[in-house]
This record gives structure tokens, sequence and C-alpha cells, in this order.
């Protein structure tokens, strides 16, 4: 599979490894949450990027403070109509602070990439030599929001009413750089 | 009412270009069906039975001159001339192609409507009280929550995958014309000890398969933090509401299975860490709503209208429609109308695009430009003065639109039934439309008293069976379409279930069988203040049962 990542297709040097299989000497991997917590002195001694991989009836706040040591979360869209990891990542960006890359994996339709953004999701596996046009156009389909969302963008009500704003992003949860930066 | 700003248009504006492109797509074969469904259903696009059906968005109700006349140019030019308003308060049409569709919501967006998630696992259309902001015994008026929950909502990105449906209602009266207890979520405003209003929380009520009343998880959330506390329920239930078995998955079921206390603590958790971040209300925001909700400047009027009340006593048809279908006006000298989409023989809730520009007419001439539509699926003049009554009810009466009957047998709100609908078992207007002939003599009406029958054409109840006094359920028997009678249903504040009397009737037998029903009420009251709904209440089903099956030794003996 590719990633869809800062408006181009790139190639994906993560690997998935399942938790009967040994895990590689080289090279990034996510490995299942239960995983994680079983061998994570271990994951984090190997000289190369981890991630997890959240199934997307986990609890994402499991991870609590561990989301920092992680390069990579990935959150599972196993139907494209089964929405729980746009909730899953939200939790990890808002409430856990999570700053490092987010993924969906799964079946993931155009129509739903820009929702994927707002929730602070800033990469998507696709396959190999899937034309983009489309999910970069998804992008663009709106230029106002109604809902303040984990991607920073400024919502409608505090477009109308700037002065509240400001008071009330202070007290918000974090706007991670990576998102900022992602939906700039 | 509410009106559009830059922001509002321009995302009603994109979302007609994405569905254009959507529309493109699957005509082209770049979506397949499985792919386009949940994106065509996002926007009330239905494939039924004949044709496409879409369903257009009156939020909470509320339409002016202008929309309608829209309505009806939409139902001249792109269905067979008609409507149909709907139990949402949405309007339906049954007819349209589906590359007209983008056209469609295109003339919808010159109005400021749309057909957004009238339909699909998202946040519905928010209904209100069709009265708000007119009611006589309203503490404050629910269309500006409407207006805050419908813009929070609308392509909200982290719940519109949702396991299934959500709908929320907002009442502002203690007479809960609303269903607020039938909802995913209901808000009812109330007052605290200390003057303030607030909302009372109501989760996990519904209709459909399983009909579940609600549990107030909250009896006084401050407003300002209505959409944080909305988002903490819609998170919680994202997360863990069934996704495995689509008859399992509405909210009603999560909240049944964690137990409405256990669900409360849960929401009340995830909602003291969002409270104070960007989703707090700012007052500003409440305020610049509340400024398109100001009274219209009512003129001082006497409460007692001279001509009215000559009217009424020269014209006893008139006296009659002015006893039943008009409703305690806040304001003295003006009345709220409610105009009868249920004329004698009629398909409830339909309304032909002569009828639709008849009421956008009267609404500029008698109702300050406006107008409602009912969850009854009834239409409402909300401000008219006493003193052009007997002018309105003659126009009305002139397009068949005068009947008399609100919150009588006849005033029957139905599904659209196997007539229309691929999910029905059996058709619901044919019954509809013989029950409002069989019942259709005022002295009659007047005889029986208060009585709502709701008719569903299948379980998933779209026509609020379960919470009619007397309920129809359409279901099929080795290919038959036959009916469930249920008795005590309610949806207003002492809201309850109806129970099923026993076997279900045939297509012949059911308008019988509620008259049989009828005759054991009035036979058997106490007098005529005791309603069918009380009836019910004190006496049981019993009493039906006999009447209908005749008596049941067996089951006596048995029991003995």
């Amino acid at each position: 599979m590719a990633l869809l990542q800062h408006g181009a297709l790139q190639p994906n040097n993560w690997r998935f490894v399942g938790d009967d299989a040994a895990i590689p000497a080289e090279g990034p991997v996510t490995v299942s949450l239960k995983r994680w917590q079983a061998e994570s002195e271990v994951l984090r001694g190997r000289n190369a990027p981890i991630g997890v991989r959240l199934k997307n009836d986990e609890p994402a706040l499991a991870l609590g403070e561990d989301v920092h040591r992680l390069s990579l979360i990935e959150v599972e869209f196993p139907k494209f109509t089964d929405g729980r990891a746009f909730s899953q990542a939200r939790i990890l960006r808002d409430k856990l602070g999570y700053e490092g890359e987010l993924r969906a994996v799964g079946t993931i339709l155009r129509d739903q990439y820009l929702f994927m953004t707002r929730c602070g999701i800033d990469s998507v596996e696709l396959p190999e030599g899937k034309a983009i046009d489309g999910y970069l156009a998804a992008l663009k389909e709106f230029s106002a929001w109604y809902q303040p969302a984990s991607d920073g963008r400024p919502t409608v009500m505090e477009l109308r009413h700037p002065a509240n704003a400001n008071a009330r992003r202070g007290a918000a949860p974090i706007v991670t750089a990576s998102v900022a930066a992602h939906s700039a | 009412m509410y009106r559009y700003d830059e922001f509002d248009a321009t995302i009603v504006r994109e979302r007609v270009e994405q569905f254009r492109g959507q529309v493109t797509r699957r005509l082209a074969g770049e979506l397949t069906e499985d792919q386009f469904r949940p994106l065509r259903l996002k926007n009330g696009l239905y494939l039924q039975l004949h044709a496409y059906m879409l369903r257009i968005a009156v939020p909470y109700g509320v339409l002016n001159s202008k929309q309608m006349r829209k309505l009806a140019h939409i139902a001249r030019r792109y269905d067979r001339g008609f409507g149909h308003f709907t139990t949402r308060q949405n309007i339906q049409f049954n007819w349209p192609q589906l590359g007209d569709v983008p056209d469609i919501l295109q003339h919808l967006a010159e109005v400021e409507m749309h057909a957004i998630q009238t339909s699909g696992n998202c946040i519905r259309n928010v209904t209100a009280d069709q009265f708000a902001g007119v009611a006589a015994d309203e503490i404050e008026d629910p269309r500006i929550w409407a207006e805050i929950v419908r813009q929070w909502s609308t392509f909200h990105p982290e719940f519109s995958y949702l396991p299934r449906k959500f709908k929320i209602a907002v009442t502002g009266a203690p007479d809960d014309r609303a269903a607020v207890r039938v909802h995913d979520i209901g808000l009812r405003i109330v007052q605290n000890e200390a003057g303030e209003t607030g909302f009372e929380v109501w989760v996990g009520g519904g209709l459909g398969r399983t009909p579940i009343i609600g549990v107030a998880i909250r009896k006084f959330l401050p407003k300002e933090h209505l959409l944080s506390y909305l988002e903490a329920i819609l998170r919680t239930y994202n997360l863990l509401g069934r996704r495995d078995n689509i008859y399992k998955a509405r909210i009603k079921i999560l909240v049944q299975a964690t137990g409405g206390e256990k669900f409360g603590q849960m929401v009340e958790e995830e909602w003291e860490k969002i409270k104070d971040g960007p989703l707090h209300l700012p007052q500003a925001e409440i305020d610049r709503i509340h400024r398109y909700f100001a009274p219209p400047a009512y003129e001082a009027l006497p409460d007692v209208d001279p001509a009215f009340e000559t009217a009424k006593l020269e014209n006893p048809d008139f006296a009659r429609w002015a006893r039943v279908n008009l409703v305690k006006h806040k304001v003295p000298g003006y009345a709220i109308v409610n105009a009868s989409l249920k004329p004698e023989g009629g398909a409830p809730g339909d309304a032909s695009a002569d009828q639709m520009d008849l009421l956008a007419d009267l609404a500029d001439k008698f109702s300050l430009g406006e107008v409602r539509v009912t969850h009854h699926q009834n239409i409402v003049f909300p401000n008219v003065r006493k003193r052009d009554l007997f002018a309105l009810w003659q126009r009305l009466k002139s397009a068949r639109l005068a009947t008399s009957n609100l919150g009588f047998i006849s005033d029957i709100i139905a599904c659209p039934g196997l007539d229309y609908c691929n999910l029905a078992n059996a058709r619901s207007i044919p019954v509809a439309q013989r029950l409002s002939r069989h019942f259709s003599d005022p002295r009659k009406l007047d005889e029986i008293g208060d009585l709502r029958l709701n008719i569903s054409g299948c379980i998933n109840a779209c026509g609020h069976h379960h919470v009619g006094h007397i309920g129809i359920l359409g279901v099929d028997k080795q290919g038959q379409e036959f009916y469930q009678v249920t008795v005590g249903g309610s949806s207003k504040d002492d809201a309850s279930l109806g129970k099923i009397v026993g076997a279900a009737f045939s297509e012949d037998d059911i308008v019988p069988a509620i008259d049989t029903i009828i005759n054991t009420y009035l036979a058997n009251r106490t007098d005529r203040s005791e309603r069918f709904l009380d009836y019910v209440r004190r006496a049981g089903v019993d009493p039906f049962k006999e009447a209908l099956y005749g008596p049941a030794p067996a089951r006596r003996t048995a029991a003995e």
C-alpha cells in the first residue's frame, strides 16, 4: 500500500507486524495495542521508529502518555461506513496531545478524506498507483466549518465573533503542530 | 426566522457542488451503488419502490412563503405536482430523476434550503415545537437552540458515520409538542430554582423495532454548554454504539445495555473534559441567533374581536373549525391556525403544488409571511389576527385545507407505506383514507374527542404507531397485508408505548376493528372528560380484547 500524505502519493516504508510474527531487526513497524503494552520496553529499545495500530473498538485513551513515545499511530476504517476512528483520532489529538503522524488504514473513500483531516488524521493508506486527484479535490470542497475539530481551522462561530474566539482558544485542547501544518 | 449569513450560504452552495460531483461520478460509474448509497442518503436521496425519493430539510419546521413557493415549483417541475410533509417536519418528493437532483438542490439553495442530513447514519434534521415563539405556554423559544444545533451538526467531521441515524428534538414549553422523550436526544427547556433557563437532557428514546422512552440524564444543563454536552453524548455513542447489527445500533440500545445512570456518568465524564473548550457557546452568538427570532411587530389588539365572534355565530362550520383548529397565541388578538393536511379521503401530509402556492399566499396575507410544518403532518400559520380568521378559513376551505379535525381520530399520522416505500410490509395510505372517510361526521369526532391515531406500514415505525392513542402497524402474513393494533400510546409529557390488543386484522377487517375499539371506549368511559387515553390507562387492554375477539374462557381458565 502507498500513502497519501502532504498532497502526494508516497511510498510507505512502515510495516504492521502481527502479534505472532517476529519483530524485524530493522525498519519502522507498527504493532497492536496489546503487543505494545506487553513489549513496549523491547520495542522502544530497537533502533527504529515504532508505532501502534489501534483497532477501532480499543480505547485510544489506553495509550496515555505513551503517545509521546510513538512515531505513528494507525486507526482503522474496516468499512468506510464504520466511523469510530474519527472519534479515536480526535481523542488522540485533543485529549492525549499526540503530535506524531496519525494514519488512516482500511477502506477510505475520497468523500471522507476531508473529515479525516479535520479529525487530525494526516496520512491515509491507499492502493499503489491510486489516482489521488479526487482526494486532493475533496479537501477543497468546503471552505467554512461550523464545528471546532482537531485541525485548528477557525470555525464559522469564531469568524463571527473573533474577540470571544481568542479567549476560548487559550483554554482549548492542544492544536498540534503537525495538524496545524497540515491544515495550513 | 433565521436567515443565512455569508458562511451559511457558502456551506450550502459548496454542498450543492459536492453532491453534483458525486452524482456525476455515480452516473459515470466511478462510484458503485454501494459506495454512492451512504453518500446520497446523507443528502436525503432514497431509492424507493418506483423511483428516487428526495427528502428536503425544513429545519425545525419553519418555512417562509418564498420557500413554500419554491417547494411548489419543485413539485410541478420535478415531481408529479405533489409533495409529502413528514413526521420530521420535512417534505419529500417521490418522483425526482437522479440527474435532476443537483439542480433541485440549486433551486433550494437560492431560498436558503437544502437536503443536508435528512437521511443516513448522521445527525438528522433537528425538530422543535411547531408553535415555537407564539405558544402561550412557552418558557423560551426552542428555535434558537434548534438552529444552534443545526449548525453544529451540519457536516460534523466526527459524527457523519455514526452506527445509525440520530434524531434530536427541542421543546421550550411544558406541554411537549416535539415528542422529546422518543428521540435519540430530547431537549426540554426548563427553569431552575434560581429562575435561570437551561436544558433537561433526555437520551435514548426512540420508536422503530424497539420502542423505548428515553431517560433524563441531566436535570439542568446551563445553555452555554449545550454543544459540548451534545458532543460528549455523540462521542460516547460513536465509539460504543453497536455496529454489528443494524437493529441494535441506535443509541437507545446502548443506553439500555449500559444503564441510564451509568451512561449519564460516562457522558458527564467526557463533558467535564471539553466543556470549557471551543464548543463553549459565546453569548454573542446566542444573541445573534436570538435576534433572528425576535417577535414581529404585533399590533396592539383587543383579545376579543367582534367580527370574529359574529362570524362564529353566523357560521357554525367556521365556529367548529375555530374551536378545533386554533391554538391560543401568546399575544392578545392573535391566534395560531392549524391547516389540516388530513381531508376526508386524503393521503395524510400530502399537498399539491397549487395548495403549496396558496399556503404561501395566505402566509403573506395573513401570517407575516411564515408557516410551520408540524410533526403531525399539518401546516401552521403562527401569527394570524383574529379579525382575519374568517377570511383565512374561507380561502383554506376552497382548497380543502380547512378540515376541522386537529387532534381528532381522522388527524392521522401515516408513513408512505407500501405504495411508495420498499421497506413497508403493508399500505398505510389506503387505511388512513378509509378511516378518515369512516370517521368524517363532525358530531362523531366531537363525541370521541381527543384521539391520536398513527399508522406505520412496517416495524420501522415512521408513522409513530407506538405512541398513537391507537396505533396501527402493517405486517406481512404469508404475503397478505395485515394490521396489528395497539392502544394507549402517547408522545407527550406522559409518554407511553401502546399495548397490542391481539391478533392482527386483515385489510377488510381493520376499519371495523377500529370502530369496535371506539365503541368500546364510548360505551365504557366514565364521561366525556375521560379521554380515550385515560380510559385505556384505567381499564387496560382487556375490554378491547373482549369486544374484538370475544370472551376468552380458555385464557381465563388457564390463568386461574
